[in-house]
């Protein structure tokens, strides 16, 4: 039963890594495994076989031999097998190769003479000071090898030296002879403690000879569990599997030899012992077979274990498996503060949070267990699944007990009480991309089975709601709370790191509503303003303007100047601003189409609130109001939402395809621009046949034909999407949803009323397909536009079937580009959080790594948080301006 | 230190040979003929383009055989060097040596004499490089407010001033303000901001298109973009798989359309296959080069230029022979196989420019005022070798060279450049601080590392954050052989062995102890 530590933390401080001597691996071992078998018939574990008891326990009832621990007390102790004859260790093969080439066959000397050997000692040591990491210094080592490695006669006993090869993976010969491990291991011996600095050895914690081994460790059963299917069949694991073949050969190799079998049957017996003990290690070593399940699967030895994504390191280490955690699918919740969850009631009686029973709360806390683990009722209100006694024990609670348990709690238990309103959780979207893929939310427990949130939150986690799940997980301990609510909490990440504006705002229809609230500020009658604001709190609603009539009334930017934040000053342009219109002398308060905003003190005075105001990534907006303080920035966009979800609903807000309805004779226009076009690419192609055509410089003749006709033919979708957007006006939903950057382009609108335009696979026009022609449709070496994938219909007309197939050409090629372009940044990203995953900014706002080497000296040359910049400026001086001046300031800078 | 100095190459053999029989004397295979001031330092350059080692020589005098010296080649030895001891010194681009003739030294081949000019400080923005206001204003603030403030606010400060011509107390409540803001805006002490950059960029990473673009205003040429050049600047590739450059000129000959386009002749690599046409006869065993005159034009080859080009190809001792238009080239003696690998080494022989650009495309500049040279394929060093060239705007996109000619803040540039240019060009908004943290955690030890395993992420100090990354069982198997020890000092372990990271929150060290009571 795990015990938890109140206060006190213990942190490792160092791992140090060193090889297994084999004394060290008999007095670690706890058992001598000399049978290969497992199981008896009863299925008891065979006494020295491969589960034996000394080695740990894997099922319940049985206890420990060696520490007496039962199943899940025991850690598990390791075996050992006695090897007859010696085999070499995988692992280590170009490291035995590396000192049997650097040192002498005869006396086991390094091939250096002393002086040498002084310097280099005496370099690897200056090396050391200046702070050389040891993968460092292993290069001057491989340096030190090849020059021993040269010497054809030792320097010390003057012997002469053989070649020394290697065939792969683990044979060494001598001039053509075979080395035996044996003599390997010999050799090894010989090399004295004092010149193994020099082959890159640590003598205080490896030996070369230990890389030839003579005895095997068995790893504890624990590590290799006996699974038993629903069958009553058992199946062992792959590493017991190679253990088996290892003592079985082991066993055959040492009773051969005892006898004095030939010699023959012995070398074939050793290399075979050699084969199991490699696979062991490595299945996939290369140049030998990889050992097989029966059923033909390669088994999963050892270096497959730890390797790769589905290694131990990568899944099991780098990140684990949690509970407390719940996913469903999402939904959005417009009611909701951006800093709350939605949580569905069957997930909060699941997840629970633990809370320390005090003085102060045990009759709060005596109430909450009386619930039990279902509270019934109408209104939600959390109960408790367990509670935790000052000894560690665990009491599950049930309808029956609750009573019981509650009278008997005390100071120091704990109860884990179901999820409550205003819990602090973290809510998380995969894949995980930057900090702002998990952040705290408030719960909020709801009726049904989604999570839900609003809808600005959706950029940070990229979003939608087509079906997308997402995690949640509840945090069990109070610092872990405090900091989630302090640096985690969705008001906190407003602000980007990436570039240092808001990347949460509003988004479509709260554009959409902005825009018709405050677009030449329309009137709203005091019923309609009433209804409006019904959906958001406000405090001083200003006095009603009255028409000629005496009816009072609202104007649409009033409605808005009550969500902004008082003393708040500001001018910019508007999305919908267009130069044109003033011919780029901006008219301010003027502006014909009220696209110059002007903030006053938290009024809005003059201007259009679209996505240059509001929208996440860009609004401007926004970006000032984050600037002011994460709780004033949440309220202004929970109004926001709120306001905007009153507005386009009491309003009305439609889009059909009759919005891209366009007078026939704006179609007939369009249809001669492309026809124009057409002609226009044929006479060039006719001009290329006869070979009149200019070659661009540097380019074939081909290739300037292709590049000509292209920017013929997009001029063509051009000039009808321009035709196209003349009779387009703001009167039109799908309009007004373009021009206020609410959603979709002018361009996706012309492709809609006009023409779809070339479409192109590789940057080119379609030419692949059939011989010499895209489709049978057409002749062979037929250059035309519409040969080429040009699609003259709009989606509004329909495709012809060749355009059709073109069209969805070109949409192929989307969709396999996205394909590949997650894998490729996904791994560009994962080598660069590795790379700089150790950085951090110092006190003095160094940026040092963890070995304390100085990256910069200030912080981005500044000391700028980017998060806290104005779009990457360290200081905004317009701002700082408008800050000490106010208006006079703003009238100023028009000048 | 701005004596005459003698800087030769040579190979990292012969300077570890020196260095551990020092005092020696050196003979080495190039006479010194000037006056040396004794004691003379010498430098030793690896590479060509920067000084590696400096040797303090004690005397210099003509060769003669005497024992237990050392030499540099085995032949043609000339003038032997004592050698008092050998010095390792942080490597000084050969740039910042100035020749006698008071031109700056590029590349040693052999050897060379050079001044040790002074040293050049030219990166950031110094103290001393503002104006007399900024001054006042930086040291102002510092009294007043014990903050320093970064230069480049200080400036907007001073422009603020002159724009709206302020007064002196508007200017206080302008600098107070400026003050209060800039300490909110300061990073918080242990932000993970490695994690936070990595992020930065690789997040949009996903939003970049993966194919390569027309270049901005030079049609004729591809260049790499989004995604894929984003991967070869953090890969830091020796050959950028579109290297280009942009090639500015200088003053006088800028606007002029045709003295540029002489220069892009100049620079442009032309072999002769480019120009004519190779015919292999195996019959009279001879080869036939059959020059296009639209080409040559094109290209401003002459003929005799062709020929002239065939005498320094030294392999061989051709006959060559004018036919007409033609030129026949015939081996001393007939074999087959030399002909045919002769033919192969004339096709590509250069005629004229300059190796590894093989285009240069003569355009207006962006803003229209001058001529520029783009070119496809990358040179820098010798680029910046031709008078006309404006070395200072000269730029190219290959990173590893400019480390090389230009050194390793140049480097650090490039990369920042590169990478923002990349990202803007896809509409993307990265915090350039970001890149400068790449940028500088890239070149931060000397040299362009890359990340990746072959370069950051293989160095780390953490055995177990090593083997987290990639080949695992490698880094664990040497660790053993080493005694390696991890100090779990990093993120990766941390997580590995279950405690808080040392970043953030989890990197505050104090406790605090209650009162006692």
């Amino acid at each position: 039963m795990m015990k938890r530590a109140f206060g006190l933390t213990k942190r490792i401080n160092s791992i140090k890594f060193s090889l297994l001597s084999p004394e060290e691996i008999r007095k670690m071992s706890a058992v001598k495994i000399i049978t290969a078998d497992t199981y008896d018939d009863d299925g008891f574990p065979i006494e020295k076989g491969l589960m034996d008891l000394h080695m740990g326990v894997i099922e319940p009832g049985l206890r420990c031999k060696t520490c007496g621990g039962k199943v899940d007390e025991c850690p598990g102790h390791f075996g050992h097998i006695e090897l007859a004859m010696p085999v070499i260790h995988v692992g280590f093969v170009k490291n035995i190769k590396n000192y049997l080439d650097a040192t002498c066959r005869e006396c086991g000397r390094i091939k250096l003479k002393d002086d040498e050997i002084e310097i280099y000692k005496q370099k690897l040591e200056e090396a050391r000071k200046m702070g050389a990491s040891p993968i460092q210094l292993l290069l001057i080592n491989k340096k030190i090898i090849d020059e021993a490695s040269s010497r054809p006669i030792c320097p010390h006993c003057g012997a002469e030296q053989k070649k020394i090869t290697l065939d792969k993976p683990t044979t060494f010969r001598e001039e053509g002879r075979k080395l035996t491990p044996k003599e390997i291991r010999e050799r090894l011996e010989k090399i004295p403690d004092h010149d193994l600095p020099l082959l890159g050895i640590n003598p205080e914690t490896a030996r070369p000879e230990w890389m030839v081994l003579t005895v095997l460790p068995v790893p504890p059963v624990n590590v290799r569990p006996t699974i038993t299917l629903e069958t009553g069949e058992r199946s062992e694991d792959d590493l017991t599997h190679k253990l088996v073949d290892i003592i079985r050969i082991n066993q055959r190799l040492r009773e051969n030899r005892d006898s004095g079998a030939p010699q023959l049957i012995i070398v074939d017996l050793w290399e075979l012992l050699q084969y199991h003990v490699t696979t062991y290690f490595d299945n996939q070593t290369s140049g030998i077979p990889p050992a097989r399940h029966r059923s033909g699967r390669p088994l999963k030895t050892l270096v497959q274990r730890l390797k790769g994504k589905e290694g131990r390191f990568r899944s099991n280490l780098s990140g684990k498996r949690v509970n407390f955690s719940s996913r469903t699918v999402i939904s959005p919740e417009p009611f909701l503060s951006i800093n709350e969850v939605g949580v569905p009631e069957a997930a909060a009686r699941e997840l629970t949070v633990p809370i320390a029973v005090t003085e102060h709360n045990i009759e709060k806390m005596r109430e909450i267990i009386r619930r039990g683990p279902n509270p019934k009722g109408d209104k939600y209100l959390p109960g408790a699944n367990y509670v935790i006694r000052a000894d560690g024990r665990r009491i599950k609670i049930t309808e029956r007990n609750a009573e019981e348990v509650a009278k008997k709690i005390e100071v120091g238990w704990i109860v884990e009480r179901h999820l409550t309103n205003g819990d602090i959780v973290l809510f998380n979207r995969q894949p995980s991309l930057h900090r702002m893929s998990m952040m705290g939310h408030l719960v909020r427990v709801l009726p049904d089975r989604t999570f839900r949130f609003n809808l600005a939150v959706c950029p940070p986690y990229n979003a939608d709601f087509d079906g997308d799940e997402m995690n949640l997980h509840v945090l069990q301990s109070e610092e872990a709370r405090a900091e989630a609510k302090i640096l985690m909490l969705v008001q906190e990440h407003i602000l980007s790191p990436r570039f240092g504006g808001p990347i949460i705002g509003g988004l479509h229809d709260h554009i959409t509503a902005m825009f018709l609230l405050t677009y030449q500020n329309p009137k709203f009658t005091k019923e309609e303003a009433l209804h409006i604001l019904s959906y958001i709190d406000y405090e001083n609603l200003p006095e009603p303007h009255r028409d000629e009539e005496g009816r009072e009334f609202y104007y649409g930017k009033d409605l808005f100047s009550l969500i902004l934040p008082k003393n708040l000053n500001m001018e910019f342009k508007s999305k919908i601003c267009d130069p044109t219109v003033c011919n780029h002398k901006c008219l301010y308060e003027k502006c014909p189409i009220d696209a110059y905003v002007i903030i006053r003190d938290g009024k809005l005075l003059a201007g259009t609130i679209d996505e240059n105001a509001i929208g996440s990534m860009k609004g401007k907006l926004l970006d000032r109001i984050a600037k002011m303080g994460s709780d004033t920035a949440r309220k202004f966009i929970d109004d926001l939402t709120r306001l905007a979800i009153g507005v386009i609903s009491y309003r009305g807000f439609t889009s059909g395809i009759d919005d891209e309805d366009i007078p026939e004779e704006a179609l007939i226009q369009i249809h001669e621009v492309i026809k124009e076009s057409v002609k226009k690419t044929d006479e060039l192609i006719e001009l290329y046949k006869e070979g009149l055509l200019q070659p661009a410089p540097g380019r074939s003749i081909e290739e300037t034909l292709e590049m000509e006709i292209m920017r013929v033919l997009a001029h063509a979708r051009d000039e009808a999407g321009k035709i196209a957007s003349r009779h387009l006006g703001l009167e039109n939903s799908s309009v007004i949803m373009a021009r206020s950057g609410a959603r979709a382009s002018m361009l996706n609108l012309s492709q809609m009323a006009g023409s779809i335009g070339q479409q192109s696979v590789r940057g080119q026009r379609l030419h692949r397909g059939y011989q010499d022609r895209t489709l049978p449709h057409f002749k062979r070496g037929d250059l035309g536009a519409k040969a080429r994938g040009f699609v003259e219909s709009s989606y509004k007309k329909g495709l012809t079937p060749t355009e059709y197939f073109f069209h969805s050409m070109g949409g192929r090629e989307g969709l396999v580009d996205t394909a590949v372009r997650t894998s490729r940044s996904g791994y560009m990203q994962r080598r660069l959080i590795n790379a700089l995953e150790d950085l951090k900014v110092d006190e003095s706002r160094k940026v040092v790594d963890t070995a304390g080497s100085v990256i910069q000296f200030l912080y981005g040359e500044d000391g700028v948080d980017p998060t806290r910049s104005s779009g990457g400026e360290n200081i905004d001086m317009e701002e700082v301006l408008t800050d000490v001046f106010g208006e006079k300031y703003l009238l100023r800078r028009r000048r | 230190m701005s004596e005459l100095s003698i800087i030769w190459k040579d190979k990292i053999e012969n300077v570890d040979r020196l260095r551990m029989n020092a005092p020696v004397y050196y003979a080495v295979d190039f006479e010194i003929k000037r006056e040396l001031k004794m004691p003379v330092y010498g430098y030793i350059t690896l590479k060509g383009s920067e000084a590696n080692y400096r040797v303090k020589i004690t005397e210099i005098r003509n060769y003669e055989s005497i024992p237990g010296i050392l030499k540099r080649t085995t032949k043609k030895l000339k003038t032997l060097l004592k050698i008092e001891e050998v010095q390792d010194i942080a490597a000084i681009p050969l740039s910042e040596f100035k020749k006698e003739d008071g031109s700056y030294l590029k590349r040693v081949t052999k050897f060379s004499y050079g001044i040790r000019g002074e040293e050049k400080e030219i990166v950031l923005k110094k103290f001393r490089d503002l104006s007399q206001e900024e001054k006042k204003i930086y040291e102002d603030v510092k009294k007043k407010y014990d903050v320093s403030l970064p230069f480049s606010i200080v400036e907007k400060i001073v422009k603020i001033q002159k724009d709206f011509s302020l007064e002196k107390k508007e200017l206080e409540r302008v600098i107070e303000k400026v003050v209060e803001k800039y300490k909110k805006r300061l990073v918080d002490p242990y932000e993970a901001v490695g994690i936070v950059a990595a992020q930065s960029i690789g997040e949009p990473g996903t939003q970049m298109t993966l194919r390569t673009f027309h270049y901005a205003g030079v049609a004729e040429m591809n260049v790499t973009l989004g995604l894929p050049r984003l991967i070869e600047i953090v890969d830091a590739r020796s050959q950028p798989s579109t290297p280009t450059m942009e090639i500015y000129l200088k003053e006088d000959i800028r606007e002029d359309e045709e003295k540029v386009k002489n220069v892009a002749k100049k620079i442009e690599n032309t072999t002769i296959i480019d120009v004519a046409d190779v015919i292999t006869s195996v019959a009279d065993m001879s080869l036939t080069i059959v020059p296009d005159p639209k080409k040559m034009e094109g290209r401003g080859v002459k003929i005799e230029d062709i020929v002239e080009s065939l005498s320094k190809l030294k392999t061989y001792k051709l006959k060559v022979e004018m036919e007409e238009e033609r030129i026949k080239v015939r081996l001393p003696e007939p074999s087959y196989k030399k002909l045919y690998l002769l033919a192969e080494s004339i096709k590509t022989l250069t005629l004229r420019g300059i190796k590894g650009i093989s285009r240069a495309i003569v355009r207006k500049s962006r803003d229209g005022s001058e001529w520029v040279i783009y070119t496809q394929g990358s040179n820098l060093a010798e680029v910046l070798d031709i008078d006309e060239v404006d070395g200072k705007r000269t730029r190219t996109n290959n990173i590893i060279e400019i480390a090389e000619v230009l050194g390793i803040e140049a480097a650090r540039n490039a990369i920042i450049e590169e990478a923002v240019n990349t990202l803007e060009q896809q509409g993307l908004n990265v915090d350039i601080r970001h890149i400068m943290l790449v940028a500088d955690t890239m070149t931060y030890n000397g040299v362009v590392e890359a990340i990746g395993r072959h370069g950051i992420a293989g160095e780390k100090e953490s055995v177990l954050a090593r083997a987290a990354f990639e080949i695992t069982s490698k880094h664990l198997l040497t660790a053993g052989v080493l005694g390696e020890e991890d100090h779990l000092r990093g993120v990766a372990e941390n997580i590995i062995v279950g405690q808080p990271v040392t970043l953030g929150t989890g990197a505050v060290t104090l406790i605090y102890k209650g009162n006692k009571r």
